[in-house]
């Protein structure tokens, strides 16, 4: 097509400049989302063999694929490269980074060199940890509870959370910037309702990101002090309260796991309209949501110390508000159902993966339900169940979204079309893989299987294989996507501007867009997600 | 709520006022504003950890946080704190000379602000001289002679948390006053080379708004720590 | 591997049940709220898949639905804090008269101390029917006791006791596993919780030459020298012990706290800032000196000492077993 030779050489944020130097210097908002996207990619496979590790040890009961100290430290490290390392960046620092400004409008983040910066920090942090990795590790479990950590542990704790203190900095730089960008870059007529709904949710993850990371912070500076000084802060042999921790540990890495969830959400609310070709249901309501999950999630914390000592009265309250957080997150599940209703519904891959993300986020936010009730958690605690839930909601939840995100974007960012077939292919390995691998784990905690064991009664293997068995096929789903998006970006089909004929700023430019995003800036006369005036792809003439 | 937007196309300029992604002076001086605030925000929760760990602590065990805080040197905190607000005064008059475009004045001020800095944390070395030498500092060598306090007993492992807040709190804004230090050493240099107009300011104002939360973080630190049972 | 196949764990406390209807009632719940949305979305994805010439129709939201969907949830949201925490009052609130038995955990087994005197390493026996409460405390890193077959968990903190209650209702042997990680062989930090019918326990009771744990904390009490403070008569330089246990203390410095086990434990460690009103801060630090077992003997005593004895005879010198309560007859000392 002449039209593809057009586009080829048309200048635009990737072929503007060349050299790693352009690279590794640029202050654009596009490029560093790719730098984060290299980045977190890397982590995610370092943490993702972790767990096969994992989950290769655990299919026989003894403990006999690698030594009880090394499976302590596999699950340690899993679980803090997957959380600070991927999962807390993820969205947020490359589809956030790389949307943020284009969907409203701007030419960058209000500070471009600060988002230069927190890559950079987030990069220190990486080398940091995977270095503390290299040298022996660390064994505390990713919660760094004392006073195992300060006292009892041989493992490079110090090294560990200096590592994660730095990647802290990095993600309060990135939601500072979000919050300035979003208040103050808003392209003319860009009002604060007719922003997509994936601004709402980084607006309120970057709230989160702001104000619970510092709590984290200086946590990890008193661990690290106590561990080095001996000083006893939350050692009881010293005079300290090892509940103080716990309590100053939560109220940020409670609302850290919506900091992984809500931006998922935010790409969910934008895929499914567009591919049922309808406005969101409720879009007030949708927005409101996001706002009080930021909310409520800093008033919940406790919910993962019902059994840790506190009093009873505390418990019960926590239990309470653990269960009004539940309510905006039912709304959205709604409003997407809502949203399908007498649409025009088309099952491309972006779109499996949202119904992938409505169906596992459901089951695991229901099975917070369970944890929530005070009774059920006294028994499920500390098990297999725990582990279950939280990855429905960050591996079938987040993760899934990230997906979805990386798809439907990836026209956009590349250039390039992926392969459609392959991608639902993936899809539904990764569906299938996932339910496998953590659906016994439901079973295993009922039945009392406890977290963090090397080696387990002999009548809980039936469920460990059929886990392990879900994790390699989960594995190859994640494979496959890494091997097409670099396969597309040399032999893709050239993506048009607007692909799937989606509604937001971001699809009128050019893909990829220009580097400063747009040939003169918009003006916005319309409301957000503008389907009655959108054509559906087939009847749009290819642009240009 | 925007800036509305006065030319639609990118301006090519290099002139600091006016960076290539904003779209008039004033989104990028309230964006800059409002970026420093954030920040701000995010250190209160920072310090506010350990707040919070002292107002547990001290509560439980108040008579050895008295102990402990009779023990600090109560002249020479003062004296930190009439040098902290003598410095934000500086630091707000250099912010009225970078609005006034006078130059020389915005410099003296600014180096004014350094010296009382300096002066802070050259007093602070004092204090933490003093407590190394009585061994007040935690750890395998910490001792703390007394044994009683107004008839009430002193527990010598609480009297060792006082002091590890005390000189993690302390630290943290000795820390903290440094990075200050080193960033008005930046703004007088600047300031000296004539960087700072009356159309462009904004280093001066925000890195005003960084000293103010440092000094007003020192104003709880000083009765807190010092302040807690002053009878003699 | 498939000899011993369990998808449910058994139930064998009188708590377990109740736990579980909650349990199964949100399994029920959720399976139909799964249900409900899937087929909804699976019905929508195919009724309103794309055709030609066919319009999405743009609803722009339904405050009606929206506040609909949000109250009912809520509803049954509080319905489930309040079945939950019902049982978890229950959960946390050991019944009067229970009999109680000590923990020490530590790096990486559980010790017991029954108050008739037997201990025991990694193993609980236990009598079915009688109220158990366990007094737990750890020598190093944070614990958590845990059996899966009476549905309870507590963790157990350095520093302090924490409480844990049961009442097992099905004689056999049950999993013990320590639920908070803890280091190296935490996952060998597991036994056995062995109910026994009650003449099988009295017949276990009675193996071997054993010293009621309040006897040992009495033999103790006289060896370290609390006994020439703590007299029980007006003139020790320590407070009188009798009767204290569960009463009102008035502290140096104003606060009044109910000496319960962790009161009594904290001032045999360390008793500054916890000195009585009146008395002065004399007494030796014991942190270090004892262990955790040696302590529970003591508190063990000063709890015995909460009951006067009949017949006139002096507390301090004769001791009642606490373990009155686990049998159907008391044993006369």
């Amino acid at each position: 097509m002449a039209t593809a030779a057009v586009t080829q050489e048309r200048e635009n944020y990737l072929n503007a400049e060349y050299g790693i130097k352009s690279w590794l210097l640029t202050v654009d908002h596009k490029r560093i989302a790719l730098l984060y996207l290299m980045s977190i990619t890397f982590f995610f496979f370092v943490g993702g063999f972790f767990a096969l590790l994992i989950r290769l040890e655990l299919l026989t009961p003894a403990g006999d694929l690698v030594s009880a100290d090394t499976y302590n430290k596999l699950f340690t490290m899993h679980g803090q490269v997957m959380i600070f390392f991927f999962l807390i960046p993820s969205i947020p620092a490359v589809l956030g980074n790389f949307l943020v400004p284009l969907m409203i409008g701007a030419k960058d983040l209000a500070f471009p060199r600060i988002n230069l910066l927190s890559w950079y920090l987030y990069v220190i942090a990486g080398v940091l940890y995977s270095h503390c990795i290299l040298t022996g590790g660390v064994d505390t479990g990713w919660t760094f509870y004392t006073p195992f950590s300060t006292a009892f542990s041989n493992t490079k704790v110090i090294e560990a959370g200096l590592a994660i203190f730095v990647a802290g900095f990095s993600s309060i730089l990135t939601g500072l910037n979000f919050v300035v960008t979003i208040h103050r870059m808003r392209a003319p007529g860009m009002t604060w309702s007719r922003l997509p709904l994936f601004i709402w949710a980084h607006y309120a993850t970057s709230i989160i990101m702001l104000l619970g990371t510092p709590v984290l912070a200086i946590t990890l500076v008193l661990v690290v002090l106590e561990r080095a000084f001996h000083l006893g802060i939350f050692d009881p042999a010293l005079g300290g309260d090892p509940l103080l921790f716990q309590h100053l540990f939560w109220f940020y890495s409670h609302p850290a796991v919506y900091i992984m969830i809500l931006p998922s959400m935010g790409v969910v609310t934008e895929v499914i309209p567009c591919f049922s070709r309808k406005r969101i249901f409720g879009y007030k309501f949708v927005a409101m949501s996001s706002i009080m999950i930021a909310v409520f999630g800093f008033l919940v914390w406790a919910h993962h110390m019902f059994v840790a000592g506190i009093s009873l009265y505390s418990a019960l309250v926590f239990s309470l508000l653990s269960y009004l957080v539940a309510v905006p997150s039912a709304i959205k599940v709604f409003n997407w159902t809502a949203t399908m209703y007498k649409g025009s519904i088309t099952f491309s891959t972006p779109m499996l993966y949202a119904f992938g993300f409505i169906g596992l986020f459901t089951m695991g936010g229901l099975t917070g339900l369970f944890l929530s009730a005070l009774g059920v958690d006294v028994h499920v605690h500390d098990t297999y169940f725990v582990i279950a839930h939280f990855h429905y909601i960050m591996v079938g939840g987040a993760v899934m979204g990230y997906m979805a995100g990386m798809h439907y974007w990836w026209p956009k960012i590349s250039g390039r079309m992926y392969p459609e077939g392959w991608g639902r292919l993936a899809a539904l390995i990764v569906f299938l893989g996932f339910n496998l691998t953590f659906f016994p784990q439901f079973i295993l905690g009922y039945l009392g299987m406890p977290r963090r064991y090397w080696q387990y009664p002999p009548q809980y293997q039936v469920l460990h294989v059929l886990s392990t068995a879900g994790s390699t096929i989960l594995a190859v789903g994640y494979v496959l996507p890494m091997m097409y998006f670099l396969w597309s970006m040399r032999y893709g089909k050239i993506a048009p501007d607007n692909p799937w004929g989606a509604s937001g700023l971001e699809w009128m430019t050019t893909s990829p867009p220009p580097t400063f995003n747009f040939e003169e800036t918009p003006v916005v006369t319309w409301e957000a997600y503008d389907y009655a005036n959108i054509p559906a792809p087939e009847e749009a003439p290819i642009e240009r | 709520m925007s800036a509305s937007s006065d030319s639609p196309v990118a301006v090519e300029t290099h002139d600091l006022a006016l960076r290539h992604h904003f779209a008039t002076k004033e989104q990028q001086r309230e964006a800059a504003s409002l970026g420093m605030w954030l920040f701000l925000s995010t250190e209160i929760m920072f310090f506010g950890g350990m707040f919070c760990a002292y107002l547990i602590y001290r509560r439980l065990y108040f008579t050895e946080f008295a102990a402990g805080s009779r023990s600090l040197n109560v002249t020479l905190g003062a004296i930190n704190t009439a040098v902290l607000i003598c410095s934000s005064l500086t630091v707000a008059l250099g912010v009225r000379a970078a609005q006034m475009g006078k130059r020389k004045l915005l410099v003296v001020l600014m180096l004014l602000t350094l010296v009382f800095g300096l002066a802070f944390l050259g007093i602070k070395g004092v204090e933490w001289t003093a407590k190394f030498k009585e061994h007040h500092v935690p750890g395998a060598s910490f001792h703390f002679e007394q044994t009683e306090l107004d008839g009430k007993s002193i527990d010598p492992q609480h009297i060792q948390l006082y002091f590890s807040l005390y000189f993690a709190m302390t630290g943290m804004h000795a820390l903290h006053m440094i990075i200050g230090v080193g960033m008005f050493v930046y703004l007088t240099y600047h300031s000296w080379k004539g960087r700072y107009t009356p159309d462009y300011y904004t280093p001066v104002e925000n890195g005003g708004l960084y000293w103010h939360f440092v000094d007003i973080v020192w104003i709880y630190l000083f009765p807190l720590l010092y302040l807690i049972d002053l009878k003699k | 591997m498939f000899d011993n196949f369990p998808l449910w764990p058994t139930q064998a406390s009188t708590g377990a049940a109740n736990v579980d209807a909650l349990y199964v009632f949100l399994v029920v719940l959720s399976g139909f709220m799964c249900v409900s949305i899937f087929s909804l979305i699976l019905i929508f994805a195919i009724k309103y898949r794309r055709r030609a010439g066919v319009a999405a129709e743009q609803i722009e939201g339904s405050t009606h639905l929206e506040i609909t969907w949000s109250i009912i949830p809520l509803f049954i949201f509080l319905f489930i804090f309040s079945w939950g925490a019902f049982i978890y009052f229950q959960e946390r609130t050991p019944p009067r008269g229970a009999a109680e038995v000590y923990v020490v955990a530590k790096q990486w087994m559980w010790k017991v101390q029954h108050e008739e005197g037997q201990r025991e390493i990694n193993e609980l026996h236990v009598p079915v029917g009688r109220d158990i409460k366990l007094i737990m405390t750890s020598q190093d890193a944070i614990h958590s006791f845990f059996v899966p077959a009476f549905r309870i968990k507590q963790d157990v903190l350095p520093g302090r006791y924490t409480t844990l209650w049961f009442r097992a209702n099905k004689p056999g042997s049950y999993q013990l596993f320590c639920a908070q990680y803890c280091g190296t062989s935490h996952s060998a930090m597991i036994g056995q919780i062995v109910v026994m019918e009650p003449r099988d326990y009295e017949a276990w009771l009675g193996g071997g030459p054993v010293v009621p744990l309040a006897v040992s904390g009495q033999k103790l009490f006289s060896e370290m020298g609390c006994v020439t403070c703590h007299r029980s008569d007006a003139q020790g330089r320590g407070p009188n012990l009798v009767g204290v246990f569960g009463k009102p203390v008035a502290l140096e410095d104003g606060r009044t706290v109910t000496a319960d086990e962790n009161y009594i434990r904290q001032c045999i460690l360390n008793s500054r800032g916890q000195v009585v009103k009146g008395f002065p801060a004399i007494m030796p630090v014991f942190q270090g000196l004892l262990s955790e077992e040696q302590v529970n003997s003591l508190v063990a005593y000063v709890k015995s000492l909460a009951t006067p004895q009949p017949g006139g005879q002096q507390a301090g010198q004769t001791v009642k077993t606490a373990s009155a309560a686990t049998q159907p007859e008391a044993k006369v000392q």
